[in-house]
């Protein structure tokens, strides 16, 4: 992988989705679906990554009560359900994910 | 950092103003600091395991600066995906960045192009919460730009500094990877993704992008995730339309959320 053309690419999506707008300023009006649909992308494409990540962790669906990914990420859910807290859920996901992985040597 | 002697407002105002306004805006984007500050360091030590060096990681920190990208990236880069994937996903996962200038573009309409670039680059999820703060309390906006002059410098200083500290991390201790460090991206993740569950399309959206995961995960290229985002939106997308047709037939352009 060519790092440069990986940082150069990634800089030129970001920072011309960040720009556009503003280097027209002029009117920009969304057609409702648009904006609604744009809604839509975080939660749609972090759970395109989270699930599979806990999922599939080594390589294998793994779908099981001593799959340590997965039960600490239910903990996690449940957390951020409970408090609406970043920090929080983050902290206790990965204690969570400790003492299932090292305590529990799952 | 660019703080050069300013000439940009259509009336004179102090340095003075400047600096406290400035000093405003990194002290409101704080707080939001505190959350990237983990988020920065994990980025860090994650990225040599994950086959990108140790200048990459610091040079997407300085010249991309977007968090949850480059999170995104680490990962796609380990499971061995091939470029323009890469570059698209980047591109699909900062779409919700364009919400946001829509949002400030009559905050931004009176500056001079320089200032709006400088501000483009900065703008990230922390930026645009404490800036749109700082908009809603104050109705004089002649000098706001500072304000968000500061709170960048400050997410963006943070982040490049966490990265560093994460990359010296990696290095003191290679077996750090074994610690479950990988988890923590999934776990931010999953506190991203739940405050957004508060109506039947999003939980649609999350249900079918999750299955849809599973379904494509063996896809070449990581193509999966792709395929996966794209049929959540649609489907989330679809059943807003559709509640919104029933909500709306006797009155137009009442807009549930």
């Amino acid at each position: 992988m060519n790092e440069a053309l990986l940082i150069l690419g990634m800089f030129i999506v970001t920072f011309g989705v960040r720009y556009i707008l503003f280097a027209v300023a002029g009117r920009v009006h969304f057609p409702a679906w648009l904006s609604t649909g744009l809604g839509f992308v975080p939660p749609a494409v972090l759970t395109a990554i989270i699930v599979p990540a806990v999922l599939i962790p080594q390589g294998q669906l793994w779908i099981s009560p001593s799959n340590p990914w997965l039960l600490a990420s239910l903990v996690a859910v449940i957390t951020a359900f409970i408090r609406k807290d970043l920090l929080t859920t983050i902290v206790v996901g990965m204690l969570a994910f400790s003492l299932f992985r090292f305590g529990f040597g799952l | 950092m660019t703080n050069t002697t300013p000439s940009d407002s259509a009336l004179p105002s102090s340095r003075e103003q400047h600096r406290h306004e400035f000093i405003g805006g990194a002290k409101a984007t704080f707080p939001l600091i505190v959350g990237a500050i983990p988020f920065g360091i994990i980025f860090g030590t994650l990225a040599e395991p994950s086959g990108l060096s140790i200048i990459g990681a610091l040079a997407m920190s300085i010249i991309v600066f977007a968090g949850a990208s480059q999170f995104i990236v680490l990962g796609l880069l380990a499971a061995g995906a091939a470029l323009p994937v890469i570059i698209a996903t980047t591109f699909v996962v900062n779409l919700r960045h364009i919400l946001y200038a829509a949002n400030l573009v009559p905050k931004v309409r009176h500056l001079p192009q320089r200032w709006r670039v400088l501000m483009a680059f900065g703008l990230t999820d922390e930026t645009f919460a404490a800036v749109s703060n700082r908009y809603l309390q104050q109705d004089d906006i002649r000098d706001a730009h500072w304000f968000y002059l500061g709170s960048f410098c400050a997410m963006y200083g943070n982040w490049v500094l966490c990265t560093a500290i994460g990359v010296a991390l990696g290095e003191l201790f290679p077996d750090m990877t074994q610690w479950g460090l990988d988890f923590a991206m999934s776990v931010t993740f999953i506190g991203m993704v739940v405050p957004y569950l508060k109506s039947k399309p999003m939980w649609a959206c999350v249900i079918v992008a999750a299955t849809m995961a599973i379904a494509t995960a063996t896809m070449p290229h990581k193509l999966g995730l792709l395929v996966a985002a794209i049929a959540g939106i649609a489907v989330g997308l679809s059943f807003h339309m559709m509640l919104k047709r029933q909500n709306t037939q006797p009155i137009e352009n009442k807009e549930p959320s």
